[in-house]
This record gives C-alpha cells, sequence and structure tokens, in this order.
C-alpha cells in the first residue's frame, strides 16, 4: 500500500484555500442525519465536537474522565503560539512555518505546518471570543511573550494555565452544544476498540466504567482525539490515564502508526524520589533564563551544593553550548542532562538529578526580582519537596512529555481507515521529530476547530445515501465479543503482580533503551525484554475484581496490555530509523563533538507501520517528505 | 427540587429583613442611651419618647414593617436551614470548622438564643407597654421608665439580658456583612469598607445594650431597695 | 513511618458504607497522599482484597478530578492545595488519618471515594458560556479588555471544579463554583451580552441539582485550591438581583 497524504496542488501558501474551495459540503438537512463520534474531549476532542454540532451533525462525545473539563489539555502551562505579529517583531504565517519545520528537525510535512501556522491567528480570534482571559498590557490589547527560543514573541498566554483556560473555552463550547442536545456526552466511557464496517469507520466499543457495561455506538465516521501516551514511561508529566488503547485498537483494525518512538523529553522537570512515585512534575521551562545548570566535577559528590565551590562545578551546558548555554533546545538540554547523570555525576539521593542554580542570578538581580518572576514556581517547588530554591538549587531531571507520533494522517487528518480521523497528540502530523514550546495546545486546536470542520464534511458528504450503521450487524457483535474475551482474559490470569508493576517495569526499560538515547544493541535487548514481560504479563498478572462493576486496576491492565505492545513498535521504530533527529538520538549516529547526526539521504521520510497481526513484525511504510520551500540545514546550538 | 424562590432570592429576604433589623436596633439604642441620664432626667426623657413613639402615624407604619421584617427574618431561616440540613453532607470526622468562623456556621443557634430573648423582652416591656396596666408619671406619659428599672434589678435578670446582648452581637458579627454579600456588594475596596463597618457597628450595638442594665442594676439598685 | 487509616468504603450509592481501618508500615514522607494510597491498593490487591477507589487524574493540581476529606478537611489540613499536592510529610508517625468522600446532596458517592460531581457539568451545560459558533469570532484585538478586568476575569476562571467548595460546606453549597463562572464571563465585555439570561438559568440548574444555601461562612475560598475569591458569590448575588428586577 502507497501513502497518499493528498496533499493539495498550488502554492504552498495556497493549499488550503484551494482544499477550503474545493472540499464537498454536506446540505444542513442531511446534516442532522450523520453521526459523528468523537473520542476524547481534550482541545483538539471538545473543539471538533462542538464545532461539528454547532453546524448541525449529531455528535457522541466519549471520555474516560469524570467530566470533559478533566482531559490532559489542561495540563499545558506555558501558551499558545499565533502568527498574530502584534508586537511588531516581524512575525509572519512563514516564519512561523519556517520555525515550526526547523524546529521538527525537518521531519514533517510542508502543506500540514503552514496551515497549522495559517490558522493560528484565527485561533486566537475564536479563544478571545469564547472567553479566554489572556494576558493583556495596559492598553487592553493581548499580550505575548517570547518562547521556546525563537526571536518574535508570538506566545499568547494565560499565566501559567493557558491550557485550562483554552479547555475550558472549548468545554464551555461543547456544554453549550450538549444543551442544546446536538451532542451527548458520555464520561466516563473508555474506547476499547473501533469498528469497521465494509472497510469504513463505522463506531466504537465503549465500556461505561462506573458500572461495566460494554456498549456498541455506530456512526458515519469516528474521530479519535485521544492524546499523547507518553505516559508509557510511567513517569511522566502527563495524567495517570493518559493512554495509547483507542489509537492502538484503531492501528490493529489498520489505521497506521507513525513514528511512534518521537518522544519528547522535557528537561525541567522533578526528579523522582523514590519506587512509589507515580508522577514527574514538570517545572516551567522559563526558569531556564534565569538559572544554571549544572553538577559536581567529581562523581558520586557527597557535599552539600553550596559547599562544593565554584571551580569545582561543571556547567556543561554553558560549557557545551556556549552560543545558547542554558537556552539549549528541550532536546539537547535533556540528552546533556542524561549524559552527565549516567557518568555518574548526577545529584540527590537517587543520584539522578543535575542542578538548577539562582544564586547568580539572585545575587545579581536580587531575591525579590526573581520571585516576582518565578514566585508561583519557587512556591510550588517548596510545595513538593519542601525546600528553599533561594537558599539552595533546585534538583532537575528529564521526563517524557509529548508525543509526536502517533497515527498517521493524511492532510485531511484522515488515517488510512476510510472514514477514521485523528486529531490532535492522537495523530502524527505537524511537529516532526521535535516539537516547539506552545505548539501543541495550538495544534489541537487547530485540528479541532478549523481543519476537522472542512475535511470531516468531505467525508460525509459521501455519506449522505450510504447505509444507516447497524450496531447488531455482525461486526459490531463481533467486536464485542473480542473485547469482552480481552477483558475476561485479563481477569483470568489472577497471578501475583499488579498492572502498576508492569508499567514501572515497562517504563524503567523504555526510558533507559528508547528514552533520551538509543542504540540498536539497546534497542534489540529492550524488545526481547518488552517480549518476555508481555509473556510474564499474561501469566502473573492479578487484577481483582468483576468486569461488571466499576473496576480501576481492570482498566489499568487494559491499558498496559495495550502498552506492551505499542513499546515493541517503538522500539522498532527507533531500531529502523539509523540516524539522529530531533528527539529521536541514536548512539551510533552522532557527530565527534557527540551532537546529533541528520540523515537527509536515507530517511529523509515518515515511518508509517502497519499491523501485521499478533506476535508478527509490523511492516514499515515510508512516506517520503518533500521539501520544496524550505532548505534542509543543520540545527546547531553551539 | 425547582421552587418559586430560589436560594438566592431567600437570602436576598435574608439580607433586607436583617438589615431593616439592623437599622431599627440603631434607633432602639439611641432611645435606650436616655436611661443612661441621671434618674430624673432619664425618667422624664425616656417616657416623653416613648410617648411619642406610640402615636406617631408614620412611626407606626414603621413598627409594622418591623414586626413583619421580625416574623419573615425568622421564618425565612426556618426554611433555609430546614433546606440546608437536607442537602448537606455529614461526615464521621468532621473539622471543617478550622475553615470558618463558629459563629457564621452557627447563625440559626445565635437566632434562636436571641428568639427566645425577644420573648421576654416583649413581654416584660412590650406587652407591659401596649396592654398592661402603667401608671403614670408627672407629665402624664405612661412611666416605662419605672417597669425598666425595676426589672434590672435582679441580677440573673441582668445577666440574662447580658447574654443575649451577646449572643446578639456575634449573630451581627456575621448578619451584617452577609447581608451586604447577599445584596451583592463585590467590589473588595467596599467589601472591605462594609466588614469594618459591620465590626465596628456589632461592637457599638452589644456594648450599648449591654451597658444599660448593668449600668442601672449598679447605679440605681441600692436606691429601690 | 507507620500510618493508620480509616476509609470510607461503599459499594454503590445504593448501600451503605462504612469505616474499614487499614496499616500501612512504610509510608516515606516524600510521598504524596496518593501515592501512599496507591501503595495501599497494591497491598490490597496482593492480598485478595478490593483495592480502593477513588478518583485522580493529572496528579499536579489542575484537573480536578481528586478530592477526598483527609480527617474531616477538603482535600487535607493544608488550604489551597488539592489531595494530590498534600504530602505525607505533613503527618506524623503513628498517625490515624480518616479517608471520606467528598459529600453534599448534589454529590452522591459512586464507591469508595469517587463521587458524582457531573451536576457542575449541568450547571455549566445551564449557560455558562458564551454563545459563540466556531468561525463567527472578530479579530482578536477588536474588543479591547483592560489588564485588570482580564486579570480579574481569570481569577475566577482558574477554578478547576474539583467540588471542595460543596464538600467543605456546612450546607453543601455550590455558589462558589456557580460563581465564578458567573462572575469570569461578567467580567468579559464578549461575556456581558448573556450575562442576564446566564445568571438567572445557571442558578436555576444550581438549585435542581440539590445544593443548599450559601450562607457566607466563606469555608470554601480556604479549601479552594485556585483561592477562587467569595466576592465572586457577591458578584453572582448582584447580577441575580439585578437580572430578577429588570427580567
Amino acid at each position: 500500500m502507497e501513502l497518499n497524504a493528498k496533499i493539495p496542488p498550488g502554492p504552498l501558501k495556497d493549499k488550503w484555500s484551494f482544499y477550503k474551495d474545493h472540499a464537498k459540503l454536506v446540505n444542513p438537512a442531511n446534516r442532522k442525519k450523520l453521526e459523528v463520534i468523537v473520542v476524547g474531549t481534550g482541545l483538539a476532542g471538545s473543539a471538533a465536537a462542538a464545532s461539528l454540532a454547532e453546524m448541525g451533525y449529531k455528535v457522541k462525545s466519549f471520555c474516560f474522565q469524570d467530566s470533559a473539563r478533566r482531559a490532559h489539555s489542561v495540563a499545558a502551562q506555558g501558551g499558545v503560539n499565533a502568527a498574530k505579529n502584534y508586537k511588531n517583531d516581524g512575525d509572519s504565517v512563514y516564519r512561523m512555518f519556517y520555525d515550526t519545520i526547523k524546529g521538527g528537525d525537518f521531519r514533517s510535512r510542508e502543506a500540514n505546518v503552514y496551515r497549522l501556522a495559517e490558522c493560528s491567528a484565527q485561533l486566537i480570534d475564536q479563544a478571545v471570543a469564547q472567553g479566554v482571559p489572556f494576558g493583556r498590557e495596559y492598553g487592553g490589547y493581548l499580550n505575548n511573550r517570547s518562547f521556546g527560543g525563537v526571536q518574535v514573541s508570538r506566545t499568547f498566554y494565560a499565566r501559567g494555565q493557558t491550557g485550562q483556560q483554552l479547555l475550558l473555552g472549548a468545554y464551555q463550547a461543547l456544554m453549550r452544544q450538549a444543551a442544546a442536545k446536538t451532542v451527548t456526552l458520555y464520561t466516563r466511557h473508555e474506547m476499547l476498540d473501533l469498528v469497521l464496517v465494509d472497510g469504513k469507520a463505522r463506531g466504537i466499543i465503549v465500556r461505561n466504567l462506573d458500572t461495566g457495561e460494554i456498549e456498541r455506538h455506530t456512526a458515519n465516521t469516528v474521530i479519535l482525539a485521544t492524546g499523547g501516551f507518553g505516559k508509557i514511561y510511567y513517569l511522566s508529566t502527563l495524567a495517570m490515564g493518559c493512554n495509547a488503547s483507542a489509537i492502538w485498537r484503531a492501528h490493529k483494525k489498520g489505521a497506521f502508526m507513525a513514528c511512534p518512538s518521537w518522544t519528547q523529553v522535557h528537561p525541567t522537570s522533578l526528579p523522582q524520589s523514590g519506587d512509589y512515585q507515580s508522577k514527574l512534575t514538570l517545572m516551567s521551562e522559563s526558569l531556564r533564563n534565569d538559572g544554571r545548570i549544572w553538577v559536581p566535577l567529581k562523581p558520586e559528590e557527597k557535599r552539600k551544593p553550596n559547599d562544593i565551590p565554584e571551580d569545582e562545578r561543571d556547567y556543561y551546558l554553558e560549557r557545551r553550548y556556549p552560543a545558547f548555554g542554558n537556552l539549549a533546545p528541550r532536546d539537547i538540554s535533556s540528552r546533556a542532562a542524561k549524559e552527565r547523570i549516567d557518568a555518574g555525576f548526577g545529584v540527590g539521593p537517587q543520584l539522578n538529578a543535575v542542578y538548577l542554580d539562582f544564586s547568580k542570578a539572585i545575587k545579581e538581580q536580587g531575591k525579590e526580582k526573581i520571585k516576582e518572576k518565578y514566585g508561583n514556581l519557587f512556591a510550588m517547588y517548596r510545595k513538593i519537596t519542601d525546600t528553599d530554591a533561594y537558599s539552595e538549587p533546585m534538583m532537575i531531571s528529564p521526563a517524557a512529555h509529548f508525543s509526536m507520533g502517533g497515527l498517521w494522517v493524511d492532510y485531511e487528518l484522515m488515517t488510512t481507515i476510510p472514514g477514521l480521523f485523528a486529531l490532535g497528540e492522537a495523530n502524527f502530523a505537524d511537529h516532526g521529530a521535535n516539537r516547539l514550546g506552545a505548539n501543541s495546545l495550538l495544534q489541537a486546536c487547530v485540528d479541532g476547530y478549523f481543519v476537522a470542520p472542512y475535511t470531516v464534511s468531505n467525508y460525509l458528504a459521501g455519506e449522505i445515501h450510504a447505509e444507516k450503521p447497524d450496531a447488531e450487524a455482525q461486526e459490531f457483535i463481533d467486536a464485542e465479543i473480542g473485547v469482552r474475551a480481552h477483558l475476561g482474559k485479563l481477569l483470568a490470569i489472577n497471578g501475583t503482580k499488579t498492572a502498576d508493576h508492569y508499567h514501572k517495569t515497562l517504563g524503567k526499560l523504555l526510558y533507559d533503551y528508547c528514552g533520551l538515547s538509543r542504540s540498536k544493541d539497546g534497542l534489540l535487548y529492550a524488545i526481547d525484554e518488552i517480549k518476555k514481560l508481555r509473556e510474564d504479563f499474561y501469566e502473573q498478572l492479578k487484577v481483582p475484581g468483576t468486569e461488571e462493576e466499576m473496576n480501576g486496576e481492570l482498566e489499568k491492565a487494559g491499558r498496559i496490555s495495550d502498552y506492551l505492545e505499542v513499546a515493541e513498535l517503538m522500539c522498532q521504530d527507533a531500531l529502523t530509523r539509523e540516524e539522529s533527529c530531533g528527539a529521536h538520538f541514536r548512539e551510533e549516529y552522532q557527530t565527534p563533538e557527540g551532537e546529533a547526526l541528520r540523515n537527509d539521504e536515507a530517511f529523509c521520510f515518515v515511518s508509517a507501520w502497519q499491523w501485521q497481526g499478533e506476535d508478527k513484525e509490523e511492516r514499515l511504510v515510508p512516506e517520503p517528505l518533500h521539501f520544496e520551500n524550505v532548505e534542509l540545514t543543520v540545527r546547531s546550538y553551539k | 427540587m425547582k421552587s418559586t424562590f430560589s436560594t438566592l432570592m431567600r437570602k436576598t429576604l435574608m439580607a433586607l429583613t436583617g438589615l431593616f433589623l439592623c437599622f431599627f436596633l440603631v434607633i432602639h439604642l439611641l432611645g435606650n442611651l436616655q436611661l443612661l441620664l441621671p434618674a430624673v432626667q432619664a425618667k422624664e426623657s425616656f417616657n416623653g419618647y416613648s410617648q411619642l413613639l406610640s402615636g406617631n402615624i408614620f412611626i407606626k407604619i414603621i413598627s409594622y414593617v418591623l414586626y413583619t421584617s421580625l416574623i419573615v427574618h425568622c421564618l425565612d431561616a426556618l426554611v433555609i436551614t430546614l433546606k440546608n440540613r437536607k442537602t448537606a453532607g455529614k461526615y464521621a470526622v468532621d473539622q471543617r470548622g478550622a475553615s470558618s468562623k463558629w459563629y457564621s456556621r452557627n447563625m440559626g443557634i445565635l437566632g434562636t438564643l436571641i428568639l427566645i430573648f425577644l420573648v421576654f423582652h416583649f413581654k416584660d416591656f412590650w406587652y407591659q407597654y401596649k396592654f398592661g396596666a402603667l401608671p403614670t408619671d408627672e407629665y402624664g406619659h405612661k412611666d416605662l421608665y419605672t417597669i425598666v428599672i425595676a426589672a434590672y434589678q435582679d441580677w440573673w435578670y441582668v445577666l440574662f439580658y447580658v447574654l443575649s446582648m451577646f449572643a446578639l452581637g456575634y449573630h451581627l458579627l456575621h448578619g451584617f456583612f452577609s447581608a451586604a454579600r447577599s445584596l451583592g456588594v463585590y467590589h473588595p475596596k467596599y467589601v472591605s469598607w462594609i466588614r469594618i463597618f459591620g465590626r465596628g457597628y456589632s461592637y457599638a450595638i452589644t456594648a450599648g445594650f449591654a451597658i444599660i442594665p448593668i449600668y442601672i442594676y449598679l447605679t440605681q439598685h441600692v436606691s429601690w431597695n | 513511618m507507620k500510618i493508620n487509616l480509616k476509609i470510607w468504603r461503599q459499594t454503590d450509592a445504593g448501600s451503605p458504607g462504612r469505616l474499614v481501618d487499614y496499616e500501612l508500615d512504610h509510608v516515606i514522607p516524600h510521598m504524596s497522599f496518593l501515592e501512599m494510597m496507591d501503595t495501599l491498593n497494591e497491598q490490597l490487591i496482593l492480598s485478595g482484597d478490593r483495592p480502593v477507589e477513588f478518583d485522580h487524574d493529572c496528579r499536579e493540581g489542575i484537573c480536578g478530578q481528586c478530592g477526598m476529606m483527609i480527617n474531616g478537611r477538603a482535600h487535607g489540613p493544608i488550604p489551597h492545595l488539592t489531595t494530590c499536592q498534600l504530602h505525607m510529610r505533613e503527618f506524623k508517625d503513628g498517625d490515624t488519618i480518616y479517608v471520606e468522600p467528598f459529600r453534599g446532596k448534589g454529590f452522591p458517592v459512586k464507591r469508595d471515594l469517587r463521587v458524582d460531581r457531573s451536576a457542575f457539568d449541568r450547571i455549566i451545560m445551564a449557560g455558562g458560556f458564551i454563545s459563540v459558533n466556531t468561525g463567527q469570532a472578530p479579530e482578536a484585538n477588536g474588543i479591547p479588555v483592560s489588564h485588570e478586568h482580564a486579570e480579574s476575569a481569570f481569577d475566577s476562571a482558574a477554578c478547576i471544579g474539583c467540588g471542595a467548595c460543596v464538600a467543605t460546606c456546612k450546607n453543601s453549597s455550590a455558589a462558589l463554583f456557580t460563581s465564578a463562572k458567573i462572575a469570569h464571563l461578567a467580567k468579559l465585555p464578549q461575556g456581558k451580552i448573556e450575562s442576564r439570561k446566564r445568571v438567572l438559568s445557571m442558578v436555576e440548574q444550581m438549585d435542581i441539582e440539590a445544593f443548599g444555601h450559601c450562607t457566607n461562612t466563606e469555608a470554601c475560598e480556604v479549601e479552594c485550591p485556585q483561592d477562587i475569591s467569595v466576592l465572586n458569590i457577591a458578584r453572582m448575588n448582584w447580577e441575580y438581583t439585578l437580572s430578577k428586577v429588570l427580567k
């Protein structure tokens, strides 16, 4: 099967207009006959569900949380980028497009990225109209900050809770439609399988997490907006419930997965303090503007940080990247930290952290100034660690954060299954091998508000005369049987280890061998270990309770059973990509100075993976990337 | 649970009636302060004032508003309390009190204490004045003054009166600002003014009403025995 | 350290619940409260018992999903904190901790410590939004909003919908939650247009959901993880009276 990204013809800047001008429309009278299922109520899901419902489609919206407002978009702190050029600093759609494609290390599609930048301005308008309280200047106009090492200020923000405020805007739009009865909400429902009829996505099987009931839901199209799966590393900045189950089960029904190994690791998270730990809290990246990162020069240093004299400290980022120093991009900073920690210079009780030191900034600018800039972050640090970062350095460490990979989608955000769309972090599309700060909220919103309404309508135009999906069709019955069998299997094992045990073990394995840096030997070892772990999982797992009731452990076990398969594909993906690009760093492919070595000759493509069946190796289908508007350069931060 | 009156309307009614009662307390206290004058002067002044209040048509209307406010305030409170009891969550271990003032949580009890006090208060003075056979003073006014002085001869009555004034004080301490809140004063500047004013008002009313019986007990006790 | 737990166990909304005793021997002060609960559950599962169901997701204090009454206080003994941000260092070796679900007639218990807070969603459905469709929005800077108004609107909008306000209210009133949304939207010019209709229908829904009267004890503000001000309630009262009078 050849992958066709369906990029519209014409010059880059006219492609989206061309698409919109030529996309098929659905008559308003026909829209209410067409049903749309949206799984996930984060920014992409809520935005798409609300927008499609406003247009008149019949929408069913699903989420596993107890309210649509709790999806993990809520946790994004920094902001959302838009090429408004309000600062008159020379920003433009093209510049934003270029920054994004370069930031992604030239591993994303030009046309998609350009559309992202093009729709960004419209998103700010939409959010403001919804009542999102973005930061404002004293004149009443919107304010911007600079983010992620770009030369312009294009980031809009609502204090440190931009994600929350954007999500509430989308959630409220969704609730408005729910009140109008154009959307039916199914909270505490988890999608367990996708149903295909005649090769098209026609519905889903879900489990009501409060009662354990299995339900069939039919539709003319299914949209997955189920977010990222960085939680596969167990310790991550993601919410406990984030999972890959929806996209993975769609993958097993024929949707290709693209570049699943590309996971962004955030450099400034709090380190793990013990085996019991469930979550790594993110500290805003802005701290690196004034904090200096260092480790002791002597391995296994026992002295307290303040007792280590200046000449016995290694400010490794300043040493290795004099031009950017402590502000080097996320992937580079994270990798440099891991390099020092692995070499035995890590600090803290677990020797797994590096220092982020504000003493110089406090000396130069005064404590008050630092307090004014980062007071809330220092307070949060104190809350979690009980340490005063004004008097001794913070300890930080890298943590898994964002999945650039996901379901492969074409320009219309449709997967390889007709009628199945993937939006937001659940898809692979716009970020390439590394995501720029403040682009994730943007992508989720643009997919949901501005892309899906056109592309989904274009698809539905062909569905008006299609047979109405029937929940009693054999395909639905079979899918439900499959789902029940899987749940029954998990419950029947009755072994001696909890689901969390497997999750932790898997997470550690992935972090060590398919995390910040990867090697052929490591990946082969990991694949082997994952297979063993999976076997052990089906022999030794213990899930209490039954499937006909609320059962949190059963939910976890189901998600981990999928993670155990995703993990193998991630390693496979990392193994076959014999280059280093963005978040993907292969130890064999680096410059003598230890920097990433991209190979545009052989790997300028998206790795899309096709499921071949249980215990069979997946098939790699490359989608070549064509760059007609930008020149491929090397990212250098020296 | 949809009903004609919303929770907010019931609270608005509490606020309006409560504030009217607050206003009345000021007038009442101002009148009563005459009792602190030297005995002869106090008698003349206080009895004259009482006569004035009972004769005036304007005052009469106000008094009906007052009775209505009192009754509505009590009934509304009863409805609110009963409804709240139905909605409230109950815990095996409850330390929620740590996050609010005790008197703000016990307005119903404080209000009930005040109501009990009012029964005695009305019986002893209001009823006597309206329907009792009162002697007249040398100016031909009903001699309420003598009744009041006589009442405060017993230490336990004084104590009961003073304690009731503390109940009233705490009731006002929460009630005054709470009324402003229910009526929707939301500007932080005025909210803090009202808080300060409300506190001062509550202290003044409590102190004013409590001092009178104590003063009378201490200064006129001996002369009557 | 050693911790004694008394945790509310209840099979479903229909059955009665009770406090059950548990002991945990190896609690580490750096653990978060929920990680302590994870440890307990691990122990329960391995010994063949049913683990304690509790709500949680982001574990960084923003999703609003977690929430328990810990020793009789919503989200535990520290003000302005979610349960997931509470750490075991706030307790002493040998302490007994009572854990109960958030309660109130509007918040029925689903199982153990999980409660049904869908009433909040229905209150938002009643009008907690600005009626703008995708595509209708004018240029963002076309509606200037003063810095102070934007900041003040943010203060109200920061509510995470955890329900601690209801849980800690002696009347189980949802006034703080409802008013925060009413105030957030009323403070912005784009939200003002519908504010009269909004306040009436949201308050009506709040009452239908069986939440109690607000008696201004202000306990909600103390327990609110986002420090939402009780002045939002004043704002709601003002908007409500105005809307009733001018209707």
